[in-house]
């Protein structure tokens, strides 16, 4: 099998002036990875963390439940009047949004710095 | 007739995490397939769909019921087969994905993928077992006389 196969999502998280960027690896997919996401989210949430940029540089695969999650959390942070944004996507990802149209939905960067400046003024 | 060049069949017990061995079948299968990795991804993307449609919709997660794949290589077309042993699905009425009222909705876009990755897409009730998808990939290809498999006569 590939190594990347094996490989299970992680998340590192940092912050940036009032941004979390979470680092994301691995493949996002129904079960663990879509969980630890969802976790993740509401975690920052309930720390009154709303402004969230979520790089997908490391992602190796995603389906379409993971697509879902991303989705939810756009959703749920901005229910909470914040904004959720995509850093890095990988063509993979990228393709899946747009065949699924949501990348008109998602505000998508692929510089970190211009990505985190973004959020001082409303998407 | 075509002739059927080779063929991979597994029974693989209703738990997620065999669904990576049917991606990995995936992936060795296109490769014999010859097809460019772009569209390896597509297939193996399309085999991961259609297992967890089988096992956490089809199955319902259930871990004592399986889910049966076969892959089909032929002249002209690389042939899927995954069957669950659920109520079946009817793909003619499900939400469409794209509709802005659906856009933000957190489910419903596993056919749809497979429907983008694959040429043809069928759902058939097999009496007695469940739900059977086929998922066929047209081939631009000649397989030479003397590559491997059966050489069986398709007899479906």
């Amino acid at each position: 099998m590939k190594e990347e196969r094996t490989v299970s999502m992680k998340t590192e998280v940092r912050q940036i002036d009032s941004v979390i960027v979470v680092d994301i690896s691995g493949r996002i997919t129904l079960g663990e990875g879509c969980s630890q996401l969802r976790e993740l989210i509401r975690g920052q949430l309930s720390q009154g963390n709303k402004n969230v940029l979520l790089n997908l540089g490391d992602v190796t695969y995603i389906d379409s439940s993971g697509i879902g999650e991303l989705v939810s959390s756009y959703t749920a942070v901005s229910n909470q009047g914040g904004q959720l944004k995509l850093l890095n996507l990988t063509k993979k990802v990228q393709d899946l949004l747009q065949i699924t149209k949501l990348y008109t939905i998602f505000d998508v960067h692929d510089d970190e710095a211009k990505a985190i400046s973004s959020f001082k003024t409303p998407a | 007739m075509s002739r059927e060049a080779s063929c991979v069949e597994m029974t693989l017990d209703n738990n997620l995490k065999y669904v990576e061995v049917a991606e990995e079948v995936a992936r060795r299968v296109c490769i014999t397939a010859g097809l460019p990795d772009e569209e390896q991804q597509k297939i193996e993307m399309a085999v991961h769909e259609s297992l967890i449609n089988a096992m956490w919709h089809g199955n319902r997660n259930d871990p004592r019921k399986q889910v049966w794949v076969k892959f089909q290589l032929f002249e002209d077309r690389l042939e899927i087969r995954v069957r669950d042993q659920g109520n079946g699905f009817d793909p003619d009425h499900l939400p469409d994905p794209l509709a802005a009222q659906n856009l933000l909705k957190v489910s419903g876009r596993g056919i749809f993928l497979i429907r983008a990755y694959v040429d043809e897409f069928q759902v058939k009730n097999v009496a007695g077992f469940g739900t059977e998808v086929t998922l066929i990939k047209r081939l631009n290809r000649t397989m030479k006389s003397d590559e491997g498999g059966t050489n069986r006569e398709h007899e479906d």
